[in-house]
């Protein structure tokens, strides 16, 4: 039978002030938090590890074991920080999980706060979202209004202050060290790990980074218990995901589904393929990870599901394309990214990503020469494990899958032009515009 | 040109939210955007003075992210989103355009100071491919057509409104919403839930599908 979809974190979506602490309330927003507020803050903690919850950021890492590195009693300040800078290409959840339910990650932050004992909180969005970064300023001022921030929350005794904190445009600052160094004021680079964050974090303090959906969850969590969450998905990736689907699929946009569902059956949601046209390859993860074809359209969309056929789900953000788009055309465009946004600290990321890039390029002319195939894995198995962090493993992912499953456009591209072989007007899909 | 005094005592409000001051640079460096379409000298000076830092230090920090320009931009910024997903499914059809257009290229001002264009990069808003971002605010969805009509109405002085629902100001307004002041305008669009955002919500209700959820809750 097929895996339904699962609105949680979206269920009151189609209601206009779903964004408002009162439309929140209305829909029982707030009353996880009551229960936390009730509980000691490291049955929380417990309560969240036991839910399986695991980091919607990328890389998967169990939240409440997380939480549970703070050190307790040290005496210093702890800081959780909301990484909402989503800039991973194809990564578009974040946002709209901002735009219409802010109240759920303010909810969200309280009850992580509460938990690893920080009274200052911060959600770092990234500068070019102006939309999203009012809405989460006015939301932060509802909230406090509401009095579910400020001193003596709801009465408990526990006091949080919320700071919005827009960025300014740089990739790396998803990265979680580098997120940290640029909220103090600095440039973006990442940190040497360890120390972690949670032991030495914002101001050499321990801080907790967690994604915006995976705060927003906690929410749900405390409200109907870990066993509830545990529910949906595998062993190892319990619960529920937001995906985004965008591409060449007649309706792309948010489905709310448990884990393990198949990119079948989200392309049958999503409506399938746009007419007249077959899947050619499809990227789960964001950029940052190695596409996908037909072939695995009945892999299971879990954490190990993705791992077992070559890949990581990473953001389960699946962008789709169709068989008029070029691969080479498309993995070019990601390497022009990722050179764009090395940060430059490391030699191998920093000058890598350049070459790759280049000789990319020459494919996508039709210039390319055919050793250079071979130099070009070369290259991406020079970055990839030697990089300072995970954006040079990144730009080191796409080409050797790409040549793996399409080697034969990368030989015409020894001769032909990528835009020859693949009109590129066949691809696109503006409304009223003719695409073949 | 000296910035204004009242941009000092802003940057000093934006000081005081933060445990510690130097976290506040960025939105500062916002708000000196603000006032002046760039981070100017004198922008960078006083964000220098007000944290007790030289200024090569805060330059340092404002050259290391692109969204703080050392030239002046013009009146509006009008970036094409050209990373993979857009840019096959019209963003860079969309470039052309724009470029042609205006007879400008990435990185410049049309010699009236009306637009500034950029190619940009991925905007978080793929489900809603090619977009395209005025003064920041989404264009989603565009075409070719849509966005010369949007470029005659913006050099009209006529009314422009983000598919999100905030109104189209300018470059130097967007800036002020950036560094975290309040422009009245987060209201815009209610909770900005159109079709795209509903997708999955909608399917489920047209075919009975939801959560299970303890507690009767719905
Ligand atoms: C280059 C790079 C960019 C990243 N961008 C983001 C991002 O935009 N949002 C995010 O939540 N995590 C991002 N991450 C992952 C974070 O480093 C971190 O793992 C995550 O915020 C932890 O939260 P989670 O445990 O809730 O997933 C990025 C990592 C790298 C290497
Ligand atoms: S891998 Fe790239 S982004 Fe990461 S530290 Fe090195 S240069 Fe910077
Ligand atoms: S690729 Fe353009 S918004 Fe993601």
């Amino acid at each position: 039978m097929a895996t339904a979809l699962t609105p949680v974190l979206t269920r009151y979506w189609d209601q206009k002030d779903s964004y408002t602490v009162a439309g929140y309330e209305r829909n029982g927003g707030y009353k996880g938090l009551r229960k936390a507020l009730d509980m000691a803050p490291d049955d929380v903690i417990e309560q969240i590890k036991a839910s399986g919850l695991r980091g919607r950021g990328g890389a998967g890492f169990p939240t409440g074991l997380k939480w549970s590195f703070v050190p307790q009693g040290d005496d210093k300040p702890h800081y959780l920080v909301v990484n909402a800078d989503e800039s991973e290409p194809g990564a578009c959840k974040d946002i709209p999980l901002m735009l219409a339910s802010p109240q759920q990650l303010i909810e969200g932050m309280i009850i992580a706060s509460y938990a690893i004992r920080a009274n200052h909180a911060f959600v770092y969005i990234r500068g070019e979202v102006p939309h999203v970064i009012r809405r989460m300023h006015a939301a932060v001022r509802d909230a406090k209004a509401n009095g579910y921030l400020g001193k003596n929350i709801l009465g408990s005794g526990f006091d949080l202050e919320i700071v919005v904190h827009g960025g300014a445009g740089a990739y790396i600052c998803g990265e979680e060290t580098a997120l940290l160094d640029s909220l103090e004021g600095r440039r973006g680079q990442p940190r040497l790990k360890p120390p972690f964050p949670a032991v030495a974090g914002l101001y050499a303090s321990p801080t907790v980074v967690n994604n915006v959906e995976t705060i927003s969850m906690t929410s749900q969590i405390m409200r109907y218990g870990a066993e509830w969450y545990s529910s949906f998905g595998s062993e190892k990736s319990p619960g529920i995901k937001v995906f985004a689907v965008s591409g060449h699929v007649k309706r792309p946009g948010i489905y709310e589904a448990p884990l393990g569902i198949t990119m079948r059956e989200l392309l049958d949601y999503a409506g399938g393929i746009r007419e007249g046209h077959k899947l050619k390859f499809w990227v789960v993860g964001g950029s940052s990870v190695p596409m996908l074809t037909e072939d695995h359209l009945d892999a299971p969309l879990t954490y190990e599901g993705m791992e077992e056929v070559g890949t990581m789900l990473g953001t389960a953000t699946p962008m789709v394309f169709d068989d008029t788009v070029s691969v080479v055309r498309a993995i070019t465009g990601w390497l022009d990214f990722y050179k764009h946004e090395s940060c430059g600290k490391c030699t191998p990321c920093r000058e890598g990503t350049w070459w790759i890039d280049q000789l990319l390029h020459r494919f996508k002319d039709g210039e390319g020469k055919p050793e250079e195939l071979d130099l070009l894995n070369e290259l991406c198995g020079n970055i990839l494990g030697r990089s300072f962090c995970a954006l040079g493993d990144a730009a080191a992912t796409p080409y050797p899958q790409a040549l793996k499953l399409f080697p034969q456009e990368f030989e015409a591209g020894i001769h032909t032009p990528a835009n020859e072989a693949f009109d590129p007007m066949a691809s696109v899909v503006f409304p009223g515009v003719k695409t073949s | 040109m000296p910035l204004s005094d009242q941009t000092r005592v802003e940057i000093r409000e934006i000081i005081a939210k933060y445990p510690e001051p130097r976290s506040a640079l960025l939105p500062m460096l916002h708000l000196v955007q603000s006032e002046e379409g760039m981070v100017s000298t004198a922008g960078i000076e006083m964000c220098a003075e007000e944290l007790g830092l030289t200024s090569a230090e805060v330059a340092s920090v404002a050259t290391f992210y692109t969204m703080y320009k050392r030239r002046p931009v013009g009146k509006h910024l009008i970036g094409v989103c050209v990373n993979p997903q857009c840019g096959i499914l019209g963003g860079d059809k969309l470039w052309e355009t724009l470029t042609e257009e205006l007879g400008v290229d990435n990185d410049e001002t049309t010699e009236d100071g009306e637009f500034s264009v950029e190619r940009i990069e991925c905007q978080a808003a793929c489900t809603y491919a090619p977009a395209v971002t005025v003064d920041w605010e989404f264009m989603d969805n565009m075409d070719p057509d849509k966005l010369r009509e949007t470029l005659a109405k913006l050099r009209a002085g006529e009314e422009v409104v983000s598919t999100r629902g905030a109104v189209i100001r300018d470059f130097c307004a967007t800036e002020r919403t950036l560094a975290g002041l309040d422009d009245g305008l987060a209201d815009s669009g209610d909770n900005n839930a159109d079709e795209i955002m509903l997708a999955g919500l909608t399917y489920a209700k047209e075919n009975g599908m939801s959560a299970p959820l303890p507690g009767g809750d719905e």
